[in-house]
């Protein structure tokens, strides 16, 4: 695996297969009683959140917690950053503290690349702009392998605003790597131009799609990020796009309904299809506890350069 | 070694040898604990876990009794973390019932350093209290760097530090061996030599 998580990019089908692997045994920790283990003892962890974000940070910042890592929450409001400071600043004070991963948020697509090139720590994408949200893929295709079994061939569709998603592009990256089918549905200004690229299909009728499917993944209507007006209304999107109680009817009995959450009742998803058992919404987010703590265990729990082997400590548990 | 330039490893147990000493620990552990009442096993993963189950069948066999079985990853409480330049793999963990209170039979292949039993026992008090831990090894090859030591040994062998021990289960293997092969011969295979 690379040093740095920033975009999925940065992991072949291999280490998403190990990633996933890992965090079912972090999972088991969750179930525990006592829910930590000392795996990263003595090591820090630094959240970096430019924009908020309650969800993804207390998420990192119980993850950290339970690989018993040191864990300091950085957050823009009330700090230096407040009174002026710049980004190559705080990395530079973080670096000179000692932290050994710092997660990142931030409203510019590509700030946590810039930060790598000041830092000696693992550097982890928590969402930048519109680019990349890797974390939420890994744990959302977690929670796809854990309910169907497998991930090769399975139907996916991304529905709703595509373009200003960073999630969607992770998860169409990630679902693509691991052979998933996958088609985004949404208006044609929601769809981002390029998107035949990445290797999926594209479609506008999401009632066409839906009988076809083995996961409907639905985005949240992000007002904050359009500068423009992309659809007339929101009552017209979610008339057109919303999962509503008929259309959930449309899909094949297992399939799954998926939302990286904060959900918009009413629009993207009707309240009662969000409460429905085929909607893994709150799995999803404890599943997203375990592939940030196999993240980050995986990240930290090696040197990361080749040295000697301690002695009696062979790779197995045959060792003593 | 078998010879000047051969490669195989020196058999120390075959199927049958580890047949009778799994039957020999299950009564050891049976007279020493008075029966099999308050007993759980837990096996350190992997292959201590495999063992641990044959382990429970003998109990069966002897007592009509079933001992629970446990697999334990000790990864995560491994003293290493860090020193090597990829995080170990991890396996699975299943403790599926209470251990507050009953006596825990800890079950590994190979007993070397003593450092995965130290991390196993930290592990398991994080399930809870068990009255005792008590310890089972297929093989105790020395060469201990912490104050452990077995309950219940399979076979003692005497052993260099740069040779390693290991031990094949059908389960996993497909066959039931002891081996010990040189160090030497792996580092010289693994250059090509």
């Amino acid at each position: 695996m690379n040093q740095h998580l920033l975009s999925i990019h940065d992991v072949d089908a291999d280490d998403i297969v190990r990633i996933l692997d890992t965090a079912e045994s972090f999972r088991e920790v969750g179930s525990r009683v006592i829910k930590k283990v000392p795996a990263l003892r003595g090591r820090t962890v630094v959240n970096l959140f430019y924009e908020n974000s309650t969800r993804t940070r207390i998420s990192f910042e119980l993850a950290a917690k339970r690989l018993s890592a040191d864990v300091i929450n950085f957050s823009t409001s009330g700090s230096s950053v407040s009174k002026g400071e710049s980004l190559k600043d705080t990395a530079l004070t973080l670096q000179a503290m000692g932290a050994d991963a710092i997660v990142i948020r931030h409203s510019s697509s590509g700030a946590p690349l810039t930060l790598t090139r000041w830092v000696n720590g693992s550097v982890l994408n928590a969402g930048d702009g519109t680019h990349e949200h890797p974390t939420q893929a890994l744990l959302d295709l977690y929670t796809m392998r854990d309910r169907l079994g497998r991930l090769e061939g399975l139907r996916v569709a991304i529905v709703g605003d595509v373009l200003h998603s960073r999630v969607a592009r992770s998860l169409s990256f990630a679902l693509v790597k691991m052979g998933a089918e996958t088609t985004l549905v949404g208006p044609p200004t929601l769809i981002p131009p390029d998107a035949p690229a990445w290797g999926v299909e594209v479609a506008h009728d999401v009632e066409a799609v839906l009988p076809k499917l083995d996961v409907c993944y639905l985005l949240r209507v992000q007002k904050e990020r359009q500068r423009q007006q992309y659809f007339p209304s929101v009552r017209e999107y979610s008339r057109l796009f919303g999962l509503s109680r008929a259309r959930v009817g449309l899909l094949p009995e297992e399939a799954l309904v998926m939302h990286p959450g904060p959900m918009n009742r009413g629009i993207e998803i009707d309240s009662d299809v969000a409460d429905l058992p085929r909607a893994v919404i709150e799995e999803q987010v404890t599943n997203g506890i375990a592939i940030r703590m196999s993240l980050l265990y995986l990240l930290l729990g090696g040197s990361g350069s080749p040295g000697e082997e301690p002695v009696g400590a062979r790779t197995g548990a045959a060792d003593g | 070694m078998t010879g000047p330039g051969g490669a195989g490893p020196t058999r120390l147990m075959d199927a049958a040898e580890i047949g009778r000493a799994l039957t020999r620990i299950a009564h050891e552990i049976l007279e020493r604990n008075k029966g099999a009442e308050r007993l759980v096993f837990v096996g350190i993963a992997a292959r201590g876990d495999d063992l641990a189950r044959r382990l429970s069948w003998e109990i069966e066999r002897i007592e009509g009794t079933t001992v629970p079985v446990g697999a334990l990853d000790i990864t995560f409480y491994r003293d290493d973390i860090g020193m090597r330049a990829e995080a170990p793999e991890v396996h699975e963990t299943r403790i599926d019932f209470d251990i507050n209170g009953r006596t825990v039979v800890l079950v590994d292949d190979v007993l070397f350093s003593g450092r995965t039993i130290r991390s196993a026992m930290d592990a398991l008090v994080d399930f809870g209290r068990p009255s005792a831990i008590q310890l089972a090894v297929l093989v105790d090859r020395g060469h201990r760097q912490l104050p452990i030591r077995a309950d219940f040994v399979g076979k003692n062998v005497p052993t260099r530090v740069d040779e390693d021990v290991r031990v094949a289960i059908r389960e996993v293997d497909g066959e039931d061996a002891v081996l010990l092969e040189e160090a030497m011969t792996t580092t010289a295979r693994r250059e090509g030599a």
